[in-house]
Order: structure tokens, then sequence, then C-alpha cells
């Protein structure tokens, strides 16, 4: 969709507010166009037609009419629907509007120098505690296991897994340095700030192939930037959710817990 | 006949300075000068010379992108091979412990992959090693391509260099309102530069973390050394503390010198646009900067002194947590340095519509059109450029209310942008339009400069912004303002005002030989970038994209043609250091004070202008632009003419009272 965006070759679209960008894109490049094509012409006329060589007698006066204050209000009129009819009422929706609900899929993405952990809350739909003295090579989130809620957690390693057409929900953050979570084919990115969660969140329409979409980080975050790569593979609603089983660990009864716990 | 209204026999009389049987030596004449032309072209000189390191670094960075894992050729080594042999030397007398600079450190010798990614092999099978770019060469490159094309060379060429040398004789004043306070803010700008080019030459290297030099990458970098002090982000962080603290020395100076020292007859309305744009950008670098000074100094206390501003609680590194004290706020940092870099865009922009609306009515030999919209325009731009630097922030977690705030103004923004380059364009209409080298550069500057205002609109909404931030299209969006942009008018005013400092003309041919070929090297180079960006290009990746092949995969060899044309801008480039430096020898010498018959102050002083300017007092009779002014006898009316002694029948002139 989009004559100048297939022109310029924008990637593969997969999210459903993703068609919003992309349509506010093709019309600022039509608007954008329409500018640039308008003024070229009327440079290159005047620069031949008042060329030295066709003018010998500059005029004093130059232009009397008022089409540059008409011109200068049609902007600002174009630039206004822009703004109230795409950008704030889309924004709000991005922002204030973040769904909840069973059926809505969370994930918390924390990134590092230089890979993401993508941190999901298991079957019981709540993330387990934090804490980043807790961090190691084997715990890279910090999950407190103590928590109980903690204990049917799991983080994927640079592989996000979502289903098609259900909502996600993202908490993004980092542990280290700010980097920014670039997802291409969803039309989203957001930075993951150290001491900052930020959230984003947008709908899969498609289905990714086999080999996965690549996850950017967008924001200099060291030597590796070009390298920090992660993939985004999106599947039925039936593969996520087999995925997702034989990736949450079966949670230790509470008891037995304690009792480790106690022996200790 | 010489048309200014000189008055030999009141020289003596005019020389307030009473200096005028001190011969000053060498050193007060040349390097601690107090004249404002001297320092003008001091700023300027520094100015070219940051410009053209920034474009090396930019050429070292393209290779890396356009061919990663290659050999680094030896043309992009040869510019800091003395200082490798040098340093080797120094190291061995033992006056260094380290190397000044290594390219085995910094591109060190791997094994050399083809352009499909296949080891390279010698006729044996073993395989080839050469100087490969390392990612560290390469972001630190690109931190100091950013700082020093900004901080080093448009803003100290555009404001200090041209506002230094032509806004006081535009007004007509004899120098500076403090001359010494001109002269302290150029060394200061000298020890804020020195600094920034020393820190390549430390064990750890120069900055490496993007022109921002965000927190906490900028304050955790490099921490492991054996000296934080002597570390490239600390050595950044006082460089900028230098170079902000002579931009407000000379920001001061530029307001106070406008306000104050303008000649008699000179009202405001009466002041070249260039004046007024300088003004503007003197009250935006005095506002703008103090943030950012303060932001440099607590980044450089959490370096140094354990602070916690922009240094949140929780921070690890590499797994371990950092020995902090935390509680502190990595977006504090970007609102800080955004507040001033925001209205920095401007002040890089500026200079060059100024120097354009000097341009274009001198060489379309009739008036600025719509001078007052501009200047109501540029005082709108000013004010609204404070309010819009958020909009870099979009993607940091930005809340509904401030981010409906930060895009009305960013949209309003472009209504003053619009208004001043409508002005520009309509000012072309009705004209008898001579090509001169400046007339050319300021002509190009108007497309180029309106297409990357025009590519900055979808970057405005914060929507689009979810796709496009930190893409190649916002490269290329800003670039097309500050290269093709900027540095075009910047070009245009040298050689418009070289006449005026040097005396001779430079010469027509080598311009044109600098200008087409920049002209079309700057778009190869720029133009394609869009197209990467909309494919999802992101910056700073030193390998190009190669990595993500995904992503790139169909317009990753558009690296190649935009090397290409960096290539052929790096030679068009030659065309102008040859004129610039062999036209002070062989330029043809201008005949008379005003060789573009203009009608401004600063042609009325005698070209290469003595201490002080003016041979006598100059006083202003109209407007700035007066060309082609029905009924004269020529085709401009400067504005330090009086009137011709009227036919007695008609109406009596309209002459300011004279002291005379």
């Amino acid at each position: 969709m989009g004559i100048i965006n297939q022109l310029i070759g924008i990637p593969e679209l997969a999210s459903e507010h993703g068609e919003l960008v992309d349509l506010m894109l093709e019309v600022v490049h039509w608007f954008m166009l329409l500018l640039f094509v308008g003024w070229s012409i009327f440079f290159f006329y005047v620069l031949i037609r008042y060329h030295r060589s066709n003018n010998k007698v500059a005029n004093y006066e130059g232009v009397t009419g008022h089409a540059s204050t008409h011109l200068e209000i049609g902007v600002v009129i174009v630039e206004a629907i822009l703004l109230l009819g795409f950008a704030f009422p889309l924004w709000a929706q991005r922002v204030d509007q973040v769904p909840v609900g069973d059926d809505v899929v969370k994930v918390r993405a924390v990134g590092e120098k230089f890979a993401w952990s993508f941190h999901y809350p298991g079957p019981d739909g709540v993330f387990g505690l934090v804490d980043h003295h807790l961090i190691s090579g084997t715990n890279p989130v910090g999950l407190d296991k103590e928590d109980p809620n903690a204990a049917d957690d799991f983080i994927a390693r640079n592989e996000l897994v979502l289903p098609l057409g259900k909502k996600v929900v993202i908490s993004i953050t980092s542990k280290d340095v700010i980097h920014n979570l670039a997802l291409v084919p969803m039309r989203i990115s957001h930075d993951a700030t150290p001491g900052v969660t930020t959230t984003i969140w947008f709908k899969p329409t498609k289905m990714s192939s086999p080999e996965g979409w690549d996850i950017i980080c967008g924001q200099l975050c060291g030597p590796g930037h070009a390298l920090m790569k992660a993939k985004l593979h999106v599947r039925t609603p039936d593969a996520y959710a087999e995925w997702f089983k034989e990736n949450s660990p079966t949670p230790a009864a509470p008891a037995a817990e304690a009792t480790e716990s106690a022996a200790q | 006949m010489d048309a200014n209204p000189t008055h030999p026999e009141a020289h003596d009389d005019q020389d307030h300075h009473g200096h005028d049987h001190h011969n000053p030596t060498f050193l007060e004449k040349y390097v601690f000068s107090t004249d404002h032309k001297v320092i003008g072209i001091q700023y300027g000189i520094s100015g070219l010379v940051f410009l053209l390191f920034g474009f090396y670094l930019m050429l070292v960075m393209r290779f890396s992108i356009a061919n990663p894992g290659e050999e680094m050729p030896l043309v992009l080594r040869m510019p800091l091979m003395p200082v490798e042999w040098l340093g080797g030397i120094l190291q061995n007398l033992g006056i260094f412990d380290h190397k000044l600079w290594s390219w085995d450190r910094w591109a060190p010798m791997t094994a050399l992959i083809d352009s499909s990614g296949n080891p390279i092999t010698d006729a044996t099978g073993a395989p080839v090693f050469g100087h490969v770019i390392s990612p560290d060469l390469y972001n630190m490159f690109g931190a100091m391509h950013g700082t020093i094309m900004v901080f080093m060379g448009v803003v100290p060429l555009g404001f200090a260099a041209f506002g230094n040398f032509v806004t006081p004789l535009q007004i007509g004043a004899p120098d500076m309102a403090f001359p010494r306070l001109n002269m302290w803010s150029f060394w200061v700008f000298a020890i804020g530069g020195v600094i920034m080019m020393m820190s390549f030459f430390i064990p750890t290297g120069a900055a490496q973390a993007g022109w921002t030099n965000y927190s906490p990458l900028a304050t955790t970098l490099q921490v492991d050394g054996k000296s934080i002090f002597w570390t490239g982000p600390t050595q950044w962080l006082l460089a900028m503390v230098f170079v902000i603290s002579s931009s407000l020395l000379g920001a001061v100076n530029f307001i106070a010198t406008i306000i104050n020292l303008r000649a008699k007859g000179m009202t405001w309305m009466r002041l070249p646009f260039f004046v007024w744009a300088m003004l503007v950008t003197g009250f935006l670098l005095l506002l703008a900067f103090p943030p950012l000074e303060v932001a440099a100094l607590m980044q450089l206390s959490d370096r140094l002194m354990g602070s916690s501003f922009f240094l949140p609680t929780g921070l690890t590194e590499g797994g371990v947590p950092l020995d902090i004290s935390g509680g502190g706020s990595p977006i504090l940092y970007q609102h800080l340095f955004w507040f001033l870099a925001h209205p920095e865009v401007y002040v890089l922009l500026l200079p060059g519509i100024a120097i354009v609306s000097e341009i274009l009515p001198n060489n379309t030999r009739k008036p600025l059109w719509g001078y007052k919209s501009m200047v109501y325009g540029v005082m709108t731009l000013g004010f609204l450029s404070f309010i819009v630097w958020a909009h870099h922030m979009y993607l940091t977690g930005m809340g509904t209310m401030i981010s409906t705030f930060f895009q009305t103004t960013t949209v309003l923004i472009s209504v003053p942008s619009v208004i001043l380059l409508t002005c520009l364009m309509i000012s072309l209409w009705g004209g008898s339009i001579r090509f001169t080298v400046p007339m050319l550069f300021a002509t190009a500057f108007l497309p180029m400069f309106g297409f990357g205002g025009l590519t900055g609109l979808p970057l405005a909404f914060n929507l689009i912004d979810l796709f496009l931030h930190d893409t190649y299209y916002v490269i290329a969006h800003f670039h097309y303002i500050v290269a093709p942009g900027t540095i075009f008018a910047l070009f245009a005013g040298i050689y418009y005002w070289y006449p005026k400092a040097t005396g001779r003309m430079m010469s027509n041919v080598l311009g044109h030989l600098h200008f087409w070929p920049s002209l079309i090297c700057m778009n190869v180079i720029f133009l394609p970038m869009f197209v990467q960006g909309m494919a999802g290009f992101h910056r700073r990746w030193y390998d190009g994209g190669k990595f993500f092949e995904q992503i790139s995969a169909d317009y990753i060899h558009y690296n190649d043609y935009i090397s290409i044309g960096a290539y052929g801008l790096a030679i068009a480039q030659v065309f102008f250091i040859v004129n610039f430096f062999g036209s002070l020898i062989f330029g043809r010498k201008a005949t008379t004070d005003n060789p573009w018959q203009a009608t401004t102050l600063e042609w009325a002083a005698p070209n290469k202008p003595p201490h002080g300017n003016f041979l006598s007092e100059p006083v202003v009779y109209r407007g700035p632009y007066e060309y082609s002014v029905p009924g004269a006898e020529r085709d401009y009316t400067p504005q330090f003419e009086p009137d011709p002694p009227v036919d007695p029948a008609s109406l009596p002139a309209k002459t300011p009272s004279s002291s005379h």
C-alpha cells in the first residue's frame, strides 16, 4: 500500500497500528512531494526567466501578490490535520490505552551489552520480582527465585516469540546503558533506559518466516552495537502456546521449596 | 571613482585607540589580536581546518561502512602516519609511555575477508592479514565527527568567523564592543580545540559515545583504565567546557556590539538581515549553552567524583552491579543536552540563511523580498527553538501531554522556517540574476535546505518516529540541512567576502570546479540514505548493516555509491583549497572597495580594512538592500551614500541631520 512507500521500498509490515504509521508516512510524503515539486518549478522558472540575459533590469518591487501567504496558511492547515487527525490520537492510543486482560501477552525486554533478555511471566501471568544484585550469568535479569510469582517465569535470550493476532505489551528496560528495542516490521521501537521502564504495545498481524525477523538495537551502546541482534518470531497461537509451555518451568511445590530453604 | 565617504585628513582624529605611533608586533597583530577581523579570520581558518578533519573522519567511517572487514587503504591511514612515527620515537625516548597513535591498536591486523565474506588467502593458502577498522575506532571517529563538525567546525566558521568579520563592518562599528573579550573567546576556543584533538592521542583514544555523549554509556566508558582523567570521555567533557565558555563570551560580545555600536542612522529596520540573524544566534548561544555546560560539569563530576546525577540505581556493567550511589536519571542528561542541542541546530543554520540573504539581493540586483517578515520570522524561530527540544526524545517513554506539546511546537517551528525560505525564493522573482560563484552556492542552498527541511516533517510526528527514529532517514535529513545547506552557504560567504578580507578575488574557474562536483556529490551521498533509512538501516553501525542482512540486503550496495560520492566530494574540495590559498597570491586584485557593487556598509571600508575599519565615521542613509531603485542612475544605492544633490525644483530629499 502506498505508491511512495513502495517506491522508496518500505519494509514488510506485520502489525495492526503499523498500517496507520505507513499511511501517515504516505500522506506526509505526498505533501512533501507536492511542496517540493511546486517550489522546484517556481525555482527553475525564476532562475531562467530572470537570468540577467533574459531580464536586464531588476524590478525593485518584486512580487506584490499574496500567494505566499496563502501557501503558508495551506501548509499550516495540512500540518494541523496531520497532528489532530493522526499524530495526537494515535500516540494517545499507543501510550494511554495499553491493553489489559488475560488475553494480552506480557513480556519484559531487558537490554544489556550486547544482548536482549525477554522475560515471560509464565502461566500465572505475573512477573516475579527482580533485583539487580541477583544478576549473574545464569540469571540475566536478576529474577528473585524466592518470590512465588517468579517460579514459573522464564527468560528467552535474544528470542522474542509472540502469538499472531494477540495484543502484546512489552515493558522495556536496560541493565547497563541505553539501548533501543527496534522492531521494524511492527513499526515500533522504544528506548531501553536503565532505571526507567517504558511500555509499548502492538498486535502482530503476520506470521514470521521460520528464521524470524531481526530485532535491532537502535541506540549506540558500545563497540558491539552493530552486532546486537535478536530474533522476533510470530507464530500461530497454538504454536506459541506450545513453545510457552515447553519453556515455562514447572513450579516446585511451595512446601518443598520452603523445606529446601529451611535446610540451608 | 570610489564611492566611499573617505576623508583621509580625518584619519588622525578618527583613531580612537590613540595607538597610531605604536607599531604592533607580529604576535599582537596576528596572534593575540583584538581586531575583530583578525579574530574572524583566525576563527575562519580553524573552522575550515576542523571541517576538513571532520570530513576525513567521515571518510574513514564510510570506508568501514562500505567495506567492513577489508583492509583500510593507505591513503586513509596516511594523515595520521606522521603522528604514529613521531609517537614511536617519543615512546622510545621515554617521553610517553604509549605510542601517540597506533593503527595496530585501532585498526588491528586482522585476517581479511573479501566482499562476499570469504577469507582471503595467499598462494600457499595462508590467510592474508591487514589493518581493519575496529568498532572502537568507528565509534571514536563517529563521536568526534559529530562533535568536531558541530562545535568546532560549523559554529566557529558560521557564527564566530563570519559574525566577527562581517557584523561590526556591516553596522559601521570600529570593532566589537569588547575586543579583549573577543580575543579571549578565540583563545578559550583554541584551548578547547587542542584538548579535543589531544584526546585522540591518549591511550584510551577519544570519546566513543556519539556526539550526544549520553549517560550512562559515556559515564561508564573507559572507567577501567589507569587514570580516569586521561580518558576520552573526560577529555571530551573538559574540551566542551572550554568551547562552551568561548561561545558564551562570543555571544555576549555580539549582542552588546549589535545593540550599542550601530553607526549613526543605522536604525533597527535598516540592519542587514545578516546582523539580525547574528543577533538571534547570539541569544540562542547565550541562553542555550549554559544548560549543556552544566550537564558537562555534572557528567564530569559523575566520572571523576563519584556523583550519580545521571546514573540510576541498579546499574550493572558486564553483569556486575556498579559501585555507585545511584538515584540519578539518564533522561535528565538528555533533556539538558537537547535543550542546548536543538537551538544549536538553528545556530548552525541561521548564519547560513544570513549569508544567503546578503548574497541573493546582491546578485539578483533587487531588494530582499519580505525583509520585515524575515526579521520577525527569525525572532519567532529563535524563540520556538527553545521549546522543541524533546522531539529528539520521543522514544524515551513520553506520555501524551508532553508529546502533544512538543509535537505542536515542532510543527509550529516549521512556519517561520517556511517564511524564511519562501521570502528567499520569492526574492529571486523579478531579479536580474547573475551567477557569480557566491551566487551559485547561495542558489543551491535554497533547494538543498528546502529538501532537508521538508524531510524533517515526518520526523516531527512521534508516530512516524516509532519507525524512523535513529535510522539513516534522520541522518540524511539533518545532513541535507547542514552539509549542502549551511556549508554551501558558508562557502558562498567565503567567496563573497574574500576580496574584503584579502583585497583579491577568488578564481571563478576553480570556483565552478568546486561547486558543481560538490553539488552532485552531496546528493549522491545523502539521497540514498533516505532509502536506506526507510528500509530500516540504523545509524552507528560500523559494518553498514552487513550483520543485519535481512534488513539491509536490498540496499546495502548503496553504501558503495555513497563512498564514491564521498571520495568525489573530497576531490572537489581540493579546488577550493587551492583557490583559497592560491588567490592570496595569484588572485585578481579587487579594483574597488566594492567589487560586487553591493549596498551594505562593509563595502564602504577599504579592502583589508585597517584597525578601526572605516576611514571616517560612516553614516547610514537608507535600508540595506536598495538595489535597482527606480530613477537611480546605478542599479545599487549603498546605505552609506548620501542622496545626490537634488534638483531644487523637486522635494528635499530625506537626509538625516548630520553633525558635519
